[in-house]
């Protein structure tokens, strides 16, 4: 077990990135109960606005000086599509059956991601994202990435503000009321609609960073990296309780460090030698989901379905 | 002088099911007018739609000269029509102050907003004792004062209360009773949804009575209070 601070490490980053990304799921679910399983391709469109935004600034341009316009690019990619769905595919439903909207997300996410594949050049094979020159950062007697540094200062940073818009502003309120009793919130005079808006957009803008975040650490981005990612990330807002936005970084946490953990370790235990390697950690994340979904259905830190009376 | 609330031949539909089937009323400033009747009448439903929750299927509703129709409800509130809905629908996980600053999240006033809040806490006293508590910890009957307090938290020109004795203790709903005593003497005009006609008449200047979907019977709160009809179907009595 020499390595386990490296361990502990990795599944930091994993979980940052997956709970990043799981704001968005139980955000729009929070307030709207739809499960926007075109999520991971809002998600991915980030990662290539950040990209278009690398190749379109001059050769030679360092990469700390591109990020900010690679995230403002990523983050306005993303919006973009998450507030279009949201206006275009999600709102004509609402009302309707649930199953309309579900199938709908289904529908508008193989649509983005074979939108990518057809139009983006060259985006039919796995493209390169840049990557920051220099190895890797010791810090302490860890390792890290440069790329990974990143996450780790962003995505506090990202949950710190988004806990203090929730609780201290008057649109986070009216966002919290909103998810609590969306007709009763409308007697307030809280433009909902514009309540659902801002969760999507701020959604989005979350898997924006997780994505340019993802491409500096895995160093290429794709069409299809939406699929795992945002199904990972929606298992952390389950395993966190769906609803709740502390809950789904927790649950991301959680996620990570298991899936870290496991992947490393699991073939030490007896019997289980087989199971070790990367090949087994996606076995691992949703086996956990499984047992948390057995015996603690609502989530890590999500509530019982109850006082509506 | 026309009145506040003027609702004319009024229709709404849940599909093609009628459930309010033309009705007209009108509620004058400084009134508490009442809707009696059973459950199924069309009482809630005529109320949530003077406040844009539903859309009418017919008929006209004025509101302080202004038509309401296709007005969406978030904007109703802020031409001064305040609703406190059926089952108090207090917001359980935030606080009572935060349902309180709720119920004024359309003004932009913070101090008068602070001194409503004060006199909130004043007619409730309960309320202000257990400010920071959320709401969802509340009784019954304090979590309909709640709903009370914050619908008048919009200062509004006319306060619509559905069922506020709902599912009350006899004694929390003679507190409520008093209290909407205490409204009207302040000048608070006030259309009241109630199942228990007798508090409700004893209370109202007008009354309607309304039997699935229509009204049926009008007349001043005391008049209704002493038909033989009214007493026969909605007091209890032989």
């Amino acid at each position: 077990m020499q390595d386990l601070p490296e361990q502990l490490a990795n599944g930091l980053v994993l979980g940052a990135m997956y709970g990043l990304i799981a704001i968005g799921y139980t955000m729009v679910y929070g307030i709207v109960q739809l499960i926007n399983f075109a999520h991971g391709e809002i998600f991915m469109i980030g990662g290539f606005g950040a990209l278009t935004a690398w190749l379109i600034l001059p050769d030679g341009t360092a990469l700390m000086v591109a990020l900010p316009v690679m995230i403002l690019m990523a983050v306005a990619c993303s919006v973009l599509v998450g507030v279009g769905a949201e206006r275009f595919a999600y709102r004509p439903l609402r009302g309707g059956p649930r199953l309309a909207p579900l199938i709908t997300a289904i529908g508008l996410s193989i649509a983005l991601q074979q939108a990518i594949w057809a139009f983006y050049p060259d985006a039919k094979k796995d493209l390169t994202f840049p990557q920051f020159a220099g190895g890797p950062v010791e810090i302490g007697s860890l390792l890290l990435q440069r790329g990974e540094i990143f996450l780790l200062i962003a995505a506090p940073l990202c949950m710190i503000a988004l806990a203090l818009f929730v609780s201290k502003t008057r649109t986070g309120r009216a966002m919290q009321a909103t998810s609590q009793d969306p007709d009763t919130a409308k007697l307030m005079g809280i433009n909902t609609d514009r309540i659902i808006v801002t969760a999507f957009a701020i959604g989005a803008a979350f898997a924006a960073i997780a994505a340019v975040a993802h491409g500096l650490k895995f160093g290429q981005i794709g069409f299809r990296m939406g699929f795992i990612a945002g199904l990972k990330a929606f298992t952390a807002a389950v395993l966190g309780g769906i609803g709740n936005i502390y809950g789904a970084m927790i649950g991301g946490l959680v996620l990570g460090f298991a899936e870290a953990l496991a992947t490393a370790y699991i073939e030490f235990v007896p019997g289980m030698s087989q199971f070790g390697g990367g090949a087994w950690k996606d076995v691992w994340a949703f086996a956990l989901l499984i047992l948390v979904l057995l015996f603690r259905p609502q989530g890590l830190l999500g509530e019982r379905v109850s006082d509506r009376a | 002088m026309t009145a506040l609330l003027q609702v004319e031949d009024l229709k709404v539909a849940y599909g093609k099911i009628e459930a309010v089937k033309g009705i007209s009323f009108s509620v004058e400033a400084g009134q508490i007018v009442t809707l009696i009747g059973t459950n199924g009448a069309g009482k809630t439903t005529t109320l949530r739609t003077l406040s844009g929750l539903l859309k009418p299927s017919g008929g006209k509703i004025f509101f302080d000269g202004q038509p309401l129709n296709g007005v969406p409800a978030h904007k109703i509130v802020s031409m001064g029509l305040a609703h406190s809905p059926e089952g108090r629908r207090i917001f359980p996980r935030l606080t009572i102050a935060e349902n309180l600053q709720l119920g004024a999240f359309l003004r932009r006033d913070p101090a008068g907003i602070e001194r409503d809040i004060q006199r909130a806490y004043e007619l409730f006293p309960i309320l202000g004792e257990r400010r920071r508590q959320a709401a969802g910890t509340l009784s019954g009957g304090e979590q309909q004062m709640l709903a009370m307090g914050r619908a008048l938290m919009s200062q509004p020109k006319l306060l619509m209360l559905d069922e506020p004795s709902m599912g009350l203790s006899p004694i929390m709903m003679q507190r409520i009773v008093e209290t909407i005593g205490e409204l009207k003497a302040q000048g608070t005009t006030i259309l009241l949804v109630e199942q228990n006609a007798q508090a409700a008449l004893s209370l109202a200047d007008e009354g309607h009575v309304m039997e699935i979907g229509k009204i049926v019977l009008s007349g001043s709160g005391q008049d209704l209070l002493h038909d033989e009809s009214v007493r026969k179907a909605y007091l209890g009595e032989d």
